[in-house]
């Protein structure tokens, strides 16, 4: 029972999925299926949230009450929780503090510490990539030393300053590195790689659907 | 008796449906068909790659040896869950950022749910952070599952799986942290990732831990291949359940996925030819995307 029913439900979520794309939504309900499901996907979804905050406060509230190590950033991350949470449910007509408009606390705490925060972590990969570029880099074999070469024209292609110079070769050549390598070896490589995913994405897909595979409820 | 009664009742009814199908394609104008021709191909794409994968799950099934090749990921995750054992220090496994209804994500917990069962067997300490509640309740009771199959049910607890954070960089901020703080002997990243790809894995090789990487998608293999010391590559990732399962069912479905692969090349081939010398235009028209 524990296993029939969640695959009898992934089949005819599937079947609903692959019906609905081959309907006109203007016409029949059958068309309509795939967005009505995804609304329900959604509804629950944001059920579900209500698992997340039970997971997060209890992890970092026994971190905190253990004094584990690092049991400050729990109790950092629990108070983040509900200081963001808490007064952005609250009613507006209570206090303009309240709410998620602008000028709420939860605006500002968004705009002025989250967002922020957002970006500099995404800033910082300009400085992973220089790491791991420099390790990729490597010419210490025939196929490293190729890499090496395509990546620092590539990279010269890129940057304004850089085009100039390779300009002073041949006018044609930023349009040869775009024509041949980007849009011929690379472009070719990630079509091949997108291709092999696609199916293997389609063969998951069936074999969910026809529930040969169960391994995603811990079975086989 | 029973099959050929539901013969004679289904083959009439599936014969009114296609004739009805057939009149609204045939005379209704294409904003008013009921049935969506244009994308006929993707259906005939769909029933030919269906009837092949199941000819060869039905080939596994009857006994026919069916040759795999290596994946040397999937044979490094149990090295790797060694050597956290040896070390005495955890394993990291992040199923990727998307949500539970992205096949990426659902291939990521099959993965997860073999992995935790060789911890479980180790008895070697496992964290898996999510970024979705509902990968947090897919997660919990694959993990469950394969502490109970492993015999280990005692030595699970719910907060394996554990929510995070919603954001995609205050995701990734939690996960480094952690790694910088229990240095896990050994990193796993299964699933969809983004721009967050090459942050967690420079930090887990900072951290010098031993990492497994696979996604679908081509703009982060790079990070992870610089980074990581074993990458799975695009359909590596959906074969992964079935490669570390050994089932000849499942391996059936791989084995029709191949047979895919060659009829696209030789459709590429047909195309190129065709095109080259200007007889392409009706072949052109059978892999229209509508």
């Amino acid at each position: 029972m524990k296993t029939t029913v969640p695959v009898i439900l992934a089949f005819l979520a599937g079947l609903v999925m692959i019906v609905s794309f081959f309907f006109n939504p203007e016409r029949t309900i059958l068309g309509r299926l795939e967005s009505e499901v995804l609304v329900w996907v959604t509804i629950v979804g944001g059920f579900s949230l209500l698992l997340g905050v039970v997971s997060i406060t209890r992890v970092n509230w026994r971190a905190v009450q253990m004094r584990k190590s690092g049991w400050g950033y729990s109790l950092c991350t629990l108070l983040a929780v509900f200081i963001m949470a808490i007064p952005a449910m609250l009613p507006v007509s209570w206090s303009t503090k309240f709410g998620r408009n602008e000028g709420s606390l939860y605006d500002w705490l968004f705009f002025w510490v989250d967002y922020p925060m957002m970006a500099t972590m995404f800033a910082m990969l300009a400085f992973y990539i220089a790491s791991a570029a420099y390790r990729a880099f490597r010419a210490r074999t025939p196929e490293a030393t190729l890499l090496l070469l395509t990546a620092t024209v590539v990279m010269l292609w890129r940057i304004p300053m850089g085009e100039t110079f390779l300009r002073l070769f041949s006018d044609r050549l930023p349009e040869w590195i775009n024509t041949y390598i980007m849009g011929g070896a690379n472009l070719a490589v990630q079509r091949g790689i997108l291709i092999g995913a696609a199916l293997g994405a389609a063969s998951m897909s069936l074999r969910l659907m026809l529930g040969i595979e169960r391994t995603y409820m811990g079975k086989g | 008796m029973l099959a050929r009664r539901k013969s004679t009742i289904s083959l009439p009814l599936l014969a009114v449906i296609l004739c009805v199908l057939l009149h609204e394609t045939v005379h209704a104008r294409p904003a008013d068909a009921i049935f969506r021709v244009d994308r006929i191909n993707a259906l005939a794409a769909v029933v030919i790659f269906s009837a092949v994968v199941l000819l060869y799950t039905r080939w596994a099934k009857q006994g026919k040896t069916l040759f795999l090749r290596k994946i040397a990921g999937l044979d490094a995750v149990e090295e790797a869950v060694g050597r956290a054992t040896e070390m005495g220090k955890p394993v990291l496994f992040i199923p990727g950022i998307q949500e539970i209804d992205e096949i990426e994500t659902i291939a990521g917990i099959a993965i997860l749910g073999r992995v935790a069962r060789i911890t479980a067997q180790y008895e070697t300490p496992l964290f898996v952070p999510v970024r979705y509640p509902m990968v947090l309740a897919a997660g919990q009771e694959v993990v469950e599952q394969a502490y109970i199959e492993a015999g280990k049910p005692d030595s699970y607890n719910k907060d394996i799986v554990r929510y995070v954070a919603g954001e995609q960089f205050a995701f990734t901020a939690t996960v480094n942290g952690m790694m910088l703080r229990d240095r896990p002997a050994a990193n796993i990243y299964m699933g969809a990732f983004f721009a967050e790809s090459l942050l967690l894995a420079e930090t887990g090789n900072a951290a010098g831990s031993i990492q497994i990487a696979g996604t679908a998608r081509p703009e982060q293999l790079p990070f992870f291949i610089a980074a990581c010391d074993y990458t799975l590559m695009g359909e590596e990732l959906y074969a992964a359940s079935a490669y570390l399962s050994h089932e000849p069912l499942m391996l059936g479905g791989l084995k029709g996925q191949d047979l895919m692969k060659v009829f696209i090349v030789a459709a590429i081939i047909i195309g190129i030819i065709l095109m080259t010398f200007g007889w392409g235009e009706t072949f052109q028209v059978l892999f229209k995307e509508s």
